[in-house]
Parts: C-alpha cells; sequence; structure tokens
C-alpha cells in the first residue's frame, strides 16, 4: 500500500481497525498519495485522509458502479491492460439477458427457488452456446448457493469446460463483456449517486477523478475494505465492482494496486485457506457435494478441466495429495484415494444453517472454540435460544464468555424466557491457551505465514487447541478400535501420529510439515516438497493444503524466517512465507507490459529477461518462469501448458482478469444495486427492491423492518450499522476481560448526528434505547457530527452507528453491556452465506431499555403497531407487474439443451 | 545516605549531565536509577506474533521466572516495524488476565452451579458424548441414494483466532467422523 499514489478505503475503518497496518497509508501519504474514506462515519481514518465522503450504508454498488460508468463514458480505461490482460473482449452466451433487459433480474431466475439457472451468463462457446463448467451444464445456482461454492474461489476462479472462447478485440460486438459491462452501467450516474448514496456531484467528481488519475502506466491506486462490504446480501458483489474497476484501470497485479481484504482475526485467512469452513477441504478444494461429486472422478472433473488453462486443471493433483495426507497408505488408486471416506453436503451448512437445525433439535452437540456466539452473532437472542436445545456443549476460551454461561446469566434468563433449571444442555468448559503458550502459524491478512515460537508452557488445566484435538482424536480411535462398522473405517485409519513431546503432546511443526507435503516414492521419498507443482495425481505425493506447499522447503519452517526488515529486496522476502510459492504480490506478470517490460521505470516490478529467457524482478514471478511474452501454446494443451504469454490470471480458467463472471457467483455476473434486506429507501434503479438471491430465513424469531413502500416503514425509520473500536476485539472475549482495554472503552454506546438527537430528544451521555424487530437494547448516548444525515431521494435518512463487542452475563467480564448483534436479522449472501450485518433498521428512544417480560413487551408492540410478519421483506420479486415482462427477442435462438426446460420460466430466457 | 557533595547540586548536575533543562538523568531520584526495566531483567525474550487483528504485527514476548512479564513490538518486523496498538500493547494482559480460567468446569443438565473435573475425565466424557450423538444422527445416504456418510448432530464454530495447525487437526478429524458443520468467524 505504501507504494500506492491514491488509497480509497471504503466499508472499513483501517486507521482504528487495523492501526498499524494503517501506517503504511500514512505512509504513502507522506509520498504523496491521496487517501480517500468513504464510510458512515466520520472516524480517525477520516481524519487523516485528504477526504472524507460520507455514504448511505449499503450503496457502495451504486457509487462505484458510477465510477465504472465514468471510466468507460469519458475513455479513460487502461486501453492496453484491459484489452490484452482481462476478459473484456470475450464474447458471452447470445441467451444472456441483463438487468437492463429484465428490470433488475439477470436472465435465468426461478422465483419458485429463489435461485438462478445461470447457463445464460457463460461465455459464448464457438460450436454454440455457452461453454459450461466441466462435467456438462452448468451446475443449478441453487445447488452452488448451498454449498457457498463462491467462496470456493478464495484461490482463483471457478472451471470451465474449455478456455476456446470466442474474442472481438474491437469490442464492438455488442455481446462482448465490454460492451454488456457499458450497458449495465449507464444508468449509474452522479444523478443516481446523489439520490441513492446521499453523495453530492462534487464529491463524487472527487473521487472519480482521483482514482482515475492515479491510474495507468506510471501511477496505481489501491481500495481496502473490511466487513463494511462483506457483510450484505449481496456482499461478494460489492468486492467485484471495486475488482473491475480496478481491471479497467490496470491495478491489479501492480505494485500499490489490488484491492486489500482487511481482514479482522489473527488468522482468519488462515482459517479459511486450511478452512474451519463447512463448504471447503484444505486449499479452497469444495466440499463434495452429494449427487454430484459422487465419484471422484466427478469430483476432480468439476474442480478443475484438463482442458481450461492455468493451474487449476491440476487439481486431481492436489486432492490426490491430500487424500495421501489423511489415510496414508489406506489411499489408493483402487479405492479412488479414500474419496468415499469424505462425508458429503446436500445442502448449506453454515453458521446460520446450525442456529436452526439446534431450534430443531436435530444438533446435539456443539463445540465452540475461540468464538462468542452468544454476543458476535446476528440475531444474538436466536443463537443463545438455539445452543438452549443442545444436548452437550463445550466451550473452549480462556475466559467464562457469555457463551459458557447464558445458561446462568444470560439475557433470557432475565427476561424470563428462560430459566437454569429447565435448561438441559450439558456444559464443559476447558480453559484455552495463549498465544504466547503454543507454537503455530498465523496466516495475515495478505496471506503471509508468521510461525509464533513458545514462550511458556500453559498454566493450570489449560490446553492448546492442537493438544485438545489431537487427545479427543486419540480417545475416539481408541474407543472405536475393536468397531468393524464401515462408518468407522475413516477415524481408524486416519494418519494420526505425529512425533509427541514428554508431555505426550504432538510437535505443530510435524502437523506444518504434514501440510507443506512430502515425496512418498522415488530417490526423493520422505523428503518435503517443495512447490505445489511437485504434486502429482498418481499416489507419489501426499500434502495436506497444496497452496501452503513451500512452507516447509528443504526441511525448514520458512514461516519462521525472521530476518530483520525482511530483508533488502523491496518484496522484504525475508520474513515468513506468503503462499503460494511465496509470491508477495498475486498476478505480478500484469506489473509488465505485453512484451515484457514494466509498464513504467516507477512502477516496474517483474519483467521478462529476453537473454536469460525467464521472468525477473522483486518478486517471485506468479506465471510460467520461461513463458515468453509473446507465447502462443496450442490451446488443446489445457492446463499451466496453455497460458500464453499474456494471460497473467493464472488461477483463472481463460488466464483473464474477469470484468464479467461467466459462472461462479450465483447473484449475479455483474455486481447490481440492491437495498438490504430491510431499507427505509425504494431501490430507484429497478423495481426489484432486494437482492433476488439472498438467503432468506422466514421466522417468528427473525423479523424484518418493513422497507420503503411498505406499511410500517415509518415504525423502524432509521438505519443502523455496525463497527469495531481499537480497544476492544469482536465479541470481548479476547478484550473486556483485560483491565486497560476495558478502561479505554468502558461502556456500550450508540452514535447519532445532533439533528437525530434533536429529533428524539437524545441527550449526550444520556441512555437511549434502540429497537429493531428481533430486540431492544440500551446505549448511552455519543451525540457526535461524526454522523451526518443523508438527503437520500429527497428525503433525510439518519443513521446510527454502534459497536458491537458488549455481552449480558459472562464471569468476571470488567465491562459488560448490551449487545449490538441482538438488534441484527439474518438475511444472507448466496454466495458466501455471511449475513448483513452492516445495515439495518431500527428506532431510538430517549431512556433505558425496561427489564423482563416488559422488555419482550416493547420488541412485541413495535412488530405490531409495524404489523411485520414472516412475509415482510421475505418477498423474491418485489415488483412482479413490472418485472419478468419481457420475452426474448422473436430473432433469439431456443434455449440451449441443458436448460431447465420444466422450470416456468426457463423457457420464456 | 551519603553526605551530598557540592558536586550534586542541582544546577552542576544539569550541566554536568547535559541534562540543562533538568527534565532528564539530572533530576531522577536513586530509587528510579535503581528500577530497570522488565524487559532487562527476563530470563528470555521469545518472538511472537500479535493475536488480535489480522494485520500481524510482531511481537516480543519476555518471560522471567516462566511468567510472562511483559510483550512488546518486534522492531524487526517489516510489517509492525515494533509499533503495537493498544489491544497488542495490552496483550500481557491476556496471558494474566484477572478472570482468566485454569481449571475445568462442568454444568450437569439442569444444574445450577458449575461443578469442577478433571481434564482427563471431561475429554473422555466428551469422546463419549462426540459417539453416541454421531451414531444417533448419522446418515448413510440421502432421498436418492446418493452417499452422505455423515453425521448432522455435531456441530463446531471457531478457528479465525487459532493457528493453521489447529484448524487443520480440527477439518481433519471432523471430516474423519463424518461432522460436516465446522464454522468459523471468516463467515461471520
Amino acid at each position: 500500500m505504501a507504494n500506492a499514489d491514491c488509497i480509497v478505503l471504503q466499508g472499513g475503518n483501517m486507521a482504528e481497525c487495523h492501526p498499524v497496518g494503517f501506517q503504511w497509508v500514512s505512509e504513502a501519504k507522506a509520498r504523496g498519495a491521496v487517501v480517500i474514506h468513504v464510510d458512515p462515519r466520520f472516524t480517525r481514518t477520516s481524519a487523516v485522509a485528504d477526504k472524507h465522503i460520507p455514504i448511505r450504508a449499503g450503496s457502495d454498488v451504486v457509487l462505484l458502479g458510477a465510477v465504472i460508468n465514468h471510466v468507460i463514458s469519458n475513455d479513460l480505461w487502461f486501453r492496453e491492460y484491459v484489452l490484452a490482460y482481462t476478459n473484456a473482449a470475450t464474447l458471452v452466451n447470445p441467451d444472456f439477458r441483463d438487468t437492463e433487459d429484465l428490470h433488475g433480474l439477470f436472465s435465468g431466475f426461478d422465483p419458485e427457488t429463489g435461485h438462478y439457472d445461470t447457463s445464460t451468463w457463460a461465455y459464448a462457446d464457438p460450436e454454440g452456446g455457452g461453454i459450461d463448467r466441466p462435467g456438462g451444464p452448468d451446475e443449478h445456482g441453487a445447488e452452488q448457493s448451498d454449498r457457498a461454492a463462491g467462496e470456493a474461489h478464495g484461490s482463483g476462479g471457478p472451471s470451465l469446460e474449455h478456455a476456446k472462447v470466442e474474442r472481438d478485440e474491437t469490442l464492438t460486438d455488442p455481446r462482448t463483456v465490454f460492451q454488456i459491462l457499458k450497458k449495465h452501467y449507464a444508468r449509474y450516474t452522479p444523478e443516481m449517486v446523489e439520490q441513492l448514496c446521499g453523495i453530492s456531484a462534487e464529491d463524487f467528481g472527487y473521487l472519480a477523478d482521483a482514482v482515475t488519475r492515479n491510474s495507468g502506466r506510471d501511477r496505481t491506486t489501491c481500495f481496502g475494505y473490511a466487513t463494511g462490504w462483506t457483510q450484505h446480501t449481496f456482499g461478494a458483489q460489492f468486492i467485484r465492482t471495486a475488482a473491475i474497476l480496478q481491471l479497467l484501470l490496470g491495478n491489479v497485479g501492480r505494485p500499490g494496486g489490488g484491492i486489500m481484504a482487511l481482514r479482522g482475526h489473527a488468522s482468519i485467512q488462515g482459517s479459511t485457506d486450511i478452512p474451519t469452513l463447512f463448504n471447503l477441504l484444505p486449499g479452497y478444494l469444495p466440499m463434495p457435494s452429494a449427487g454430484r461429486h459422487d465419484t471422484f472422478t466427478d469430483y476432480v472433473n468439476s474442480v478443475g478441466s484438463k482442458k481450461q488453462k492455468g493451474y487449476w486443471a491440476d487439481a486431481d493433483a492436489y486432492a490426490v495429495s491430500l487424500l495421501k495426507a489423511w489415510w496414508g497408505d489406506k489411499a489408493t488408486a483402487e479405492n479412488d484415494w479414500c474419496f468415499d471416506y469424505l462425508p458429503r453436503l446436500n445442502g448449506p451448512a453454515g453458521t446460520y444453517q446450525t442456529t436452526v437445525s439446534m431450534l430443531a433439535d436435530e444438533v446435539e452437540g456443539y463445540f465452540v472454540l475461540g468464538q462468542n456466539p452468544a454476543v458476535g452473532s446476528a440475531n444474538g437472542r436466536q443463537a443463545r435460544m438455539a445452543m438452549s436445545h443442545l444436548k452437550w456443549l463445550v466451550v473452549r476460551d480462556l475466559n467464562l464468555i457469555e457463551s459458557a454461561t447464558w445458561w446462568q446469566d444470560g439475557p433470557e434468563i432475565e427476561s424470563g424466557e428462560l430459566r437454569t433449571e429447565d435448561i438441559g444442555t450439558e456444559v464443559f468448559f476447558l480453559p484455552a491457551a495463549t498465544h504466547v503458550e503454543k507454537a503455530g502459524s498465523f496466516t495475515q491478512t495478505q496471506r503471509l505465514l508468521q510461525w509464533r515460537h513458545k514462550a511458556i508452557d500453559p498454566p493450570g488445566q489449560c490446553q492448546s487447541d492442537l493438544d485438545f484435538f489431537f487427545e479427543l482424536g486419540q480417545r475416539i480411535r481408541a474407543k472405536l478400535a475393536d468397531s468393524d462398522d464401515p462408518r468407522d473405517r475413516p477415524l481408524l485409519d486416519l494418519t494420526w501420529d505425529y512425533p509427541l513431546d514428554d508431555d505426550g503432546n504432538p510437535d505443530p511443526e510435524s502437523v506444518l510439515a504434514e501440510i507443506n507435503g512430502r515425496h512418498l516414492t522415488g530417490d526423493k521419498a520422505g523428503q518435503p516438497l517443495s512447490a505445489y507443482t511437485e504434486m502429482r495425481a498418481d499416489g507419489s505425493t501426499e500434502g495436506g493444503c497444496w497452496i501452503y506447499t513451500g512452507v516447509y522447503a528443504d526441511g525448514i519452517n520458512q514461516a519462521a524466517r525472521r530476518v530483520p526488515g525482511g530483508g533488502p529486496s523491496p518484496s522484504q522476502s525475508e520474513w515468513g512465507w506468503a503462499w503460494p510459492a511465496d509470491r508477495r504480490i498475486l498476478y505480478n506478470r500484469a506489473s509488465a507490459d505485453p512484451d515484457g517490460k514494466p509498464w513504467s521505470k516507477r512502477k516496474s516490478y517483474i519483467w521478462w529477461d529476453a537473454e536469460a529467457g525467464k521472468w525477473v524482478g522483486d518478486d517471485v514471478p506468479d506465471f510460467p518462469v520461461d513463458r515468453a511474452p509473446h507465447s502462443m501454446p496450442d490451446p488443446d494443451l489445457g492446463g499451466p501448458a496453455a497460458l500464453t504469454g499474456d494471460d497473467p490470471f493464472i488461477m483463472q480458467a481463460d488466464g483473464k482478469g474477469w470484468l464479467y463472471a461467466p459462472s461462479g457467483l450465483v447473484d449475479g455476473p455483474l455486481p447490481t444495486h440492491y437495498e438490504p434486506q430491510e431499507s427505509p429507501v425504494a431501490n430507484s434503479l429497478y423495481p426489484q427492491q432486494q437482492s433476488p438471491a439472498r438467503v432468506m430465513f422466514p421466522r417468528e424469531d427473525n423479523l424484518d423492518a418493513p422497507s420503503a413502500g411498505d406499511f410500517g416503514v415509518d415504525v423502524y425509520p432509521y438505519v443502523f450499522t455496525t463497527y469495531r473500536l481499537t480497544e476492544h476485539h469482536t465479541a470481548g472475549g479476547m478484550s473486556r476481560w483485560l483491565p486497560y482495554l476495558s478502561e479505554l472503552q468502558p461502556q456500550m454506546f450508540c452514535e447519532v448526528s445532533p439533528q437525530l438527537a434533536a429529533e428524539r430528544g437524545l441527550v449526550n451521555d444520556g441512555w437511549a434505547t434502540i429497537i429493531s424487530p428481533r430486540a431492544a437494547i440500551e446505549a448511552k448516548v455519543l451525540v457526535s457530527e461524526r454522523m451526518t444525515p443523508l438527503s437520500i431521494n429527497g428525503r433525510t435518512v439518519h443513521q446510527i452507528g454502534l459497536p458491537y463487542h458488549w455481552g449480558v452475563g459472562g464471569t468476571d467480564a470488567i465491562v459488560s453491556g448490551d449487545a449490538a448483534n441482538d438488534l441484527m436479522g439474518v438475511t444472507l449472501d448466496p454466495n458466501t452465506q455471511i449475513q448483513e450485518s452492516k445495515a439495518g433498521s431500527c428506532d431510538i428512544q430517549p431512556g433505558r431499555r425496561p427489564r423482563g417480560e416488559a422488555l419482550l413487551e416493547l420488541v412485541r408492540e413495535y412488530q405490531q403497531r409495524a404489523r411485520v410478519t414472516v412475509e415482510t421483506d421475505n418477498i423474491r420479486i418485489t415488483d412482479p407487474a413490472r418485472e419478468i415482462i419481457d420475452p426474448p427477442p422473436a430473432s433469439d435462438p431456443p434455449p440451449p439443451p441443458g436448460a431447465d426446460g420444466d422450470e416456468p420460466w426457463g423457457s420464456r430466457w | 545516605m551519603a553526605r551530598r557533595s557540592f558536586l550534586q547540586w542541582p544546577v552542576l548536575r544539569q550541566f554536568r549531565s547535559g541534562d540543562v533543562l533538568g527534565r532528564g538523568p539530572a533530576v531522577t531520584s536513586p530509587h528510579t536509577r535503581a528500577l530497570e526495566p522488565r524487559t532487562a531483567t527476563a530470563d528470555r525474550v521469545v518472538q511472537s506474533i500479535c493475536p488480535y487483528c489480522a494485520v500481524g504485527c510482531g511481537q516480543k514476548v519476555y518471560v522471567s521466572g516462566e511468567k510472562v512479564v511483559q510483550i512488546e513490538g518486534d522492531a524487526d518486523s517489516p510489517i509492525s516495524r515494533g509499533r503495537l496498538c493498544p489491544k497488542g500493547s495490552a496483550s500481557e494482559q491476556l496471558v494474566n488476565a484477572p478472570g482468566r480460567q485454569y481449571q475445568v468446569r462442568y454444568r450437569p443438565p439442569h444444574g445450577t452451579q458449575w461443578q469442577s473435573l478433571d481434564r482427563d475425565t471431561a475429554i473422555d466424557m466428551i469422546a463419549d458424548r462426540f459417539l453416541e450423538t454421531r451414531r444417533r444422527t448419522w446418515q448413510d445416504t440421502d432421498e436418492s441414494g446418493s452417499p452422505l456418510r455423515r453425521t448432522w448432530g455435531v456441530a463446531s464454530l471457531g478457528g479465525a483466532t487459532l493457528d493453521n495447525e489447529e484448524n487443520y487437526l480440527i477439518k481433519k478429524l471432523f471430516t474423519a467422523a463424518g461432522a460436516v458443520q465446522i464454522e468459523n468467524q471468516a463467515r461471520i
């Protein structure tokens, strides 16, 4: 980031939430970069930025879409980069219909299931129709969504059957991605930004001018975002909008460019790479799905086709190496490498589906590991009530957090909804080890693995999760030792034999070595792999997470490298180890022009050395190292061999950066603005109010506030958004028990503008009660001009800011308070299954909230006044009369074979 | 106490020590002079990484008598260059928090208070619960006969604050056991 000429921080508050990382923004600014902060609140990030632009929570796609429109209409895009490195020239299936044609929907939507059939979004196949995903017609959006398939692209793009696309280098064909993009954003204008975001034409002009002026051969712009983008019903599309803009401006794969995900936990990146997530196996291999992945061949073909370009074509080698790491000699070619040992998905199994399953008494046992769902999950009451249905609960934490004690002192005990004596849940609390009482690696937000050395042994009965799970595994295996039940074979055949220390605990470095992988046969048998390109699909290698291969190259823990300052190279590569292959900037082939020369001296990073016949520079080249800039290998080769010299996006199935996503997203190939699940504002762009493919939970314990145009919208007239403070950490488990931090931020508060304070009679430092259809909470009032009332569609919209670190209950917490997440409803992004917790509707009143039964009565009274039901906001098509009215033009070919002809809408578009 | 010599007069002290304005060594008390930072007397210093946000700042952990006595920023880190935010600076208190739990606790069904339990028994009981639930909630196939090979009865939440090696063992063990509802903060 320090190399950027312009930094746009949007959907986050980097100075307060990533203060030490923010020094690099300051460094860039000191070197002359422009820093712009786009956020509903004026924060300390805004205070040191060149410009703060207040925005209505949830309207970011309008703003960025308008910048895209500005860039295209004024011909400000980086022509050479876009033509060579993106899919701008690629032709799309003629059956594709845009939201401009269908009033806010793309072709393929099934209102019955709420899912898209994504086949019409595909690239045009020179032989007719679209290029499917491998293994036949495109997987139905329903199934992709159910397994959160979008998230499986954490290490590259979705697969294509082959990469022989049709291109129009003149970009004039209306079926080119470029023309589709141009048309899609044509109505995203500065006027629309003013109407929907509350941003003046002048502020919009400042932003648009800053990013375009600071992009091109000689300059680069960088974006940084956090959960202000992800926590929406179409959060993945917020990020896609920025990605499109950055590709158009040539800011990907170059120093000072890119989009930085500012992640919020020490190893949240690592826990996605080596996923404690339902839909993934290590290295972004998907969990298999019943019916779709019944055999190993079906599985690997769907992950990456041998005919597509790039390194995902070798998915079979990664999958076999993983299965060999887990089941060792038992995994053989004859038994498909024990593929049948893997459990299968047949629907989503995310946090919120689990909550609902608990309430239905389907889930009996729950492990809570360093997380605090009683405070941190949206709709906290629902999360706590769900836990009261469990048979057994294991909480592993440092302190007695609210998730361990809700049965004793939770808000539902106080309100009388639950009685301790009636709760049948058996609770185990196991004290955990802190980060200094165990050795291991964290992966930080830029994919860098850093090893922590152990300082002391865990005190008392405290134990690391590594030791606990190793021991639990040993007990379970011992108890099953005599079993002949086939379902127990995967546990009994599991490789679970790590070298032990004197206390009988596994050596964490040996686990890292397994993750890295090793050769199993030949001269190098037993030696660690040094790169994932050494993995083979014939069982001669094993490795637990292919993207991490190399972290234990030469038998050395590369994550523990600590050369002061990272050594002399500009990439500071001698500190820690970055996946993949220790590359610090991904897709860095794009830092050179199509001829292999740096775009400019100022932005040189990786270039082609013609004499040496290889790519060289300041980083590990993210490209086949000897592939010359103008190479045109036979596309039939498939895989890495098929990458042409100007295909920098080596993990994409066609080697190009995707302005338009023909596959992989379930709610649209292009980001489109919809309103949040509950919003007092009408969508001025389309008759469709909310994202049609969002995941809804229409339940009595998860009601939504009426949206614009519905009866009762004035009962919950304000928008609320949640955020973090510097002095606290998420749900407070690691901060509210610490004296210094508790003293620095002792109390839950709400941030309101002076205008809203006057409207509702709120007094600074007094109390306020905030009411949503889920809960009512109290907070101290902070009246501050940092909150700006916005004029939206000619009407004033007030926003309320709420930090979410406090909770009620817990033992020995130094500070406690009502939990902001109790106000939140649960509605999810269908790509990621992440909840919308950055925009909701509420009312605010002066004074403290009632206690006991009276609190429930208050929430009910509001619900009744607004006449909310489970149907409120849970209608898929909000204006059927105006939507889905366009029959396809008569000249269109019939739907391709494989389209869902038996579905009512399938044959119409 | 030794007799004060002429040379210890404050003004002379200030000029002799170069602390002309009398805001530094010239005005420290013998007590202050005798103080040593915990970082200087520590038995050892261990390099670590901050456990809070995902920036990944370097930490130096100072240990005395097998207790963590101080945690400071690691100036060698090219990411943080020695800096820590309020949370990272307070992380010594995370290790030595006054409310931190050192013992296993157990709440039986319908119980109103915690009971104590030794760790060995607790892990054994958890293994039993895990296997019982797994047996009871096993799903071999879906309606159409495709294999599922899983339990819908055991779920897990957490991992974003854990090590890669820990997450790896959790995923490996639960997947082999057929548990699929494994989730963490990354989706929240």
